[in-house]
């Protein structure tokens, strides 16, 4: 018979005691000493801490953009694993095709775009951790992507410090305007209060209120309220769940014993499938309670299954189905380059947009610096698949065209309803006097 | 070479070393931005000397460290938005995320972190506080194995959903764009470099204070209750108490590492404590050798900077290789890259006795 053999070599309790003589205790006098190196530790920190304190100035970054060569480098930064990553390489798609499409036509200031793309991840940390990368160590003129706010709020400390541009193409909750983010999708004067104006417009008097619980869905009801109190339409609930949860029973029950004339849907990713689901369980119809959806685009529509989400709204800027020369164009390069059966949505269409907003910009200033950009950016306008977007230098924000879908049963969206022409960007609500409670101070 | 690191002069050798490496060599070769990003690294590492000491000597398997980091993490950054605010607007005003989420009142419990000094004390006691209470509720009722793994990673989970619900906490989004640390600009690469020093620093104390308990009585009787501890009690010592020494330890390091991390980074959210990123320490110190000293300080570095690595290499690719690495590594060396030099000292003896049974 064989002795036993440990599991791991080394993690006996014997050979532990045999390398270990008694004399060492830990003793009063190892814990001064442990102390002591602490403080030599503390010290030596101490002396070598000689930066910028609070209040004065830090000097400013240098730029490492290198603009000699016969190329550009520009950053894409799209969660390419973890839980977006189903949404945002449909953008990273889009990114790419309008770089390739610009290369095509001759580049940027006779540059040809090279794309140094970095994986997020899904996660804030990590967004943070690869925009430094993309900016200090590849040096590229700007950066391309992020879709959570979270990440986005990760990101701007970095881009702020380090004095470089982001192109965020998502539409978000507002109140925010850096100088180094330029926004190109809808703020929530662009998405929400038109949706709210539709609604209200088809006679809707009671709403209720779903949404996964973070900074999207509260400051959107937030802005729902103030909207329902100026305008004389009851509010008959209001339901938070956790991020990704897929139990919806009850608050179902309870959207539908509430009998509102309609329901204004902010839940994120999964939740939405869950939802639509339970919704059509208990008999809901888009004819009976009709509900407004302001996360659900082309791409997220398969997911939920059309039978249980057809005839129901949403609220973008762009669908597939938008009839124009422009979108035509896009919407055919699209699906020669990845494939007749992908579809295009507002995200995506943001982020092309913002590749071509960015070199529109650029060839004006006739510049890759930051501060010419920033300088030149005011009214840099492009023909978007949208309609034409302009870039307003004061927020960074563009302008936008809001539209109402509705859900067919091919599982696209279809234009019911949209704003007079371009609606300006307003990210802090300050045309609004309804909405002056929910300001803030920048 | 590993019976000279045993003896004292060798300690200090050793230490000489990391010193050298850490303060010398590292700044000269590294730019800012992967000096800040080592800075990142060390921050696990610290995770990772505290699990070494409760699964690698104690037998602790400790699947929810993200807790106590996310303690220490969330401590820090309440301070550091107060400062930040204050700065601004004044005493007694709103930090910024709040105004956002619609809180126009500072909440009470907000109000104390504007103190730096109450900031470092409750970063150093309340983590500690906590893992000594947990410790005496489970250890004391004899839970262990399995079930303190479960339960531990379960209190990870709930964590992180908690932190999620809490709009004045910065919810699902966290709380980020710091400006001062402690009064310094955090945008100036020096005080950059000052962080990592700090971070290089807590390290080697860390790794020092763990050395002093794995050589005294304690961490012999440690190792002895992990691997018997039914003859421990026997002996008439109350097991429970001497794992809970080694917990709470565990969970102070956690904590530092955390207040470190927030700094450096500029970001801590729910999706920096939660599950997965408490299986990622584990990770880091099975791949490094969980019982050895420094196994899990060099499987932490080496588990992030492969990730780092691989994901600038293959952006889309990435995770499957870091996948192939861990199966990789855990299935040649189980003992992790600690037991290396043993590992290949059998490979070179297997062949001698293949021949003497031929």
């Amino acid at each position: 018979m064989q002795a036993p053999v440990p599991i791991e070599p080394g993690l006996t309790a014997r050979k532990v005691e045999h390398r270990m003589p008694q004399r060492f205790t830990f003793t009063a006098r190892d814990l001064t000493r442990t102390f002591a190196a602490a403080a030599a530790v503390a010290a030596l920190v101490a002396t070598s801490a000689c930066g910028s304190r609070a209040g004065e100035e830090t000097a400013a970054a240098e730029s490492c953009v290198d603009t000699s060569g016969d190329t550009i480098k520009v950053g894409a930064l799209n969660s390419l694993s973890g839980t977006m990553a189903i949404s945002e390489t449909t953008v990273r798609d889009a990114i790419y095709l309008a770089v390739d499409e610009i290369n095509a036509a001759g580049g940027v200031l006779d540059k040809k775009i090279e794309i140094v793309a970095e994986d997020g991840a899904s996660e804030p940390t990590v967004f943070a951790e690869k925009a430094e990368k993309l900016i200090r160590e590849d040096c590229v003129a700007s950066v391309f992507g992020g879709w959570t706010s979270a990440s986005r709020k990760a990101m701007l400390p970095v881009f702020e410090d380090n004095d470089s541009l982001l192109y965020y193409p998502v539409q978000y909750e507002g109140l925010e305007a850096s100088e180094n983010i330029f926004y190109t999708g809808a703020t929530t004067n662009q998405q929400i209060i038109p949706a709210l104006d539709y609604l209200a417009e088809t006679g809707v008097k009671s709403l209720y209120l779903v949404g996964s619980d973070y900074v999207f869905p509260r400051t959107a009801n937030a802005i729902i309220n103030a909207y329902a109190e100026a305008h004389g339409i009851e509010i008959l609930g209001e339901d938070y769940v956790t991020l990704g949860s897929t139990e919806f029973s009850t608050i179902v029950n309870q959207v539908k014993s509430a009998g509102a004339d309609a329901v204004f849907n902010t839940l994120n990713g999964d939740s939405n499938v869950a939802f639509f689901r339970e919704y059509a369980n208990v008999g809901l119809t888009a004819e009976e309670m009709p509900v407004m959806s302001v996360s659900i685009a082309e791409e997220e529509v398969g997911g939920i299954g059309v039978e249980n989400i057809e005839g129901q709204l949403a609220a973008w800027n762009y669908y597939q189905t938008v009839d124009s020369p422009a979108n035509t164009t896009f919407v055919e390069a699209f699906k020669a380059e990845y494939g007749a059966d992908r579809v295009t949505s507002d995200p995506m269409e943001a982020a092309y947009n913002s590749v071509y907003l960015w070199a529109a910009t650029v060839e004006k200033a006739g510049s890759f610096a930051v501060a010419d950009v920033q300088a030149a950016a005011d009214g840099v306008s492009f023909d978007s698949p949208e309609g034409t977007v302009v870039i307003d230098g004061e927020n960074h924000h563009v302008t936008k065209t809001a539209r109402i879908g509705e859900i067919h049963a091919d599982g696209l969206l279809y234009t019911v309803w949209e704003s007079e022409g371009p609606i300006d960007p307003d990210p802090f609500l300050d045309g609004y006097d309804w909405a002056a409670d929910l300001q803030v101070s920048n | 070479m590993t019976r000279f690191l045993a003896t004292r002069a060798g300690i200090w050798t050793g230490f000489a070393a990391a010193a050298l490496v850490l303060f010398g060599a590292a700044p000269l070769l590294l730019s800012g931005f992967r000096l800040g990003l080592f800075a990142q690294f060390l921050c696990y590492a610290i995770v990772a000397v505290g699990i070494g000491l409760a699964w690698g000597r104690g037998g602790m398997l400790t699947l929810g460290q993200g807790v106590f980091f996310g303690m220490g993490a969330y401590l820090m950054a309440m301070h550091m938005k107060m400062a930040d605010a204050e700065f601004r607007n004044g005493p007694g005003s709103v930090p910024d995320f709040m105004e956002l989420a619609g809180i126009r009142e500072l909440p009470a419990y907000w109000a104390p972190f504007s103190s730096p000094a109450f900031t470092i004390a409750a970063i150093l006691i309340v983590p500690t506080a906590f893992a000594v209470l947990l410790g005496f509720a489970v250890f004391k009722r004899r839970v262990k194995g399995a079930y303190f793994a479960i339960l531990s990673q379960a209190l990870a989970g709930a964590f992180a959903i908690l932190l999620i619900g809490q709009q004045s906490m910065g919810g699902f989004n966290g709380l980020s764009r710091f400006r001062y640390f402690f009064g310094y600009n955090l945008d100036d690469p020096v005080n950059q470099q000052m962080l990592y020093f700090i971070a290089a620093g807590v390290l080697l104390v860390v790794v020092a204070v763990a050395l002093q308990l794995r050589r005294s009585r304690y961490g012999e009787l440690l190792v002895a209750v992990r691997d018997a501890e039914e003859r421990v009690r026997f002996l008439g010592y109350d097991a429970a108490n001497i794992k809970v020494v080694a917990y709470a330890t565990a969970a102070l390091f956690a904590s530092v590492a955390g207040a470190i991390f927030v700094p450096v980074v500029g970001i801590i959210s729910p999706a920096s404590i939660g599950i997965v990123p408490s299986i990622m320490f584990i990770l880091g110190v099975a791949i490094g050798g969980r019982a050895s000293l420094v196994g899990p300080v060099v499987g932490a570095l080496a588990v992030a900077a492969a990730q780092t690595a691989l994901s600038e290499q293959f952006p889309s690719a990435w995770t499957y290789a870091q996948g192939l690495l861990f199966i990789v590594v855990i299935a040649l060396l189980p003992g992790g890259i600690a037991s290396i030099a043993a590992a290949t000292k059998r490979f070179r003896k297997e062949p001698a006795t293949a021949e003497a049974t031929a």
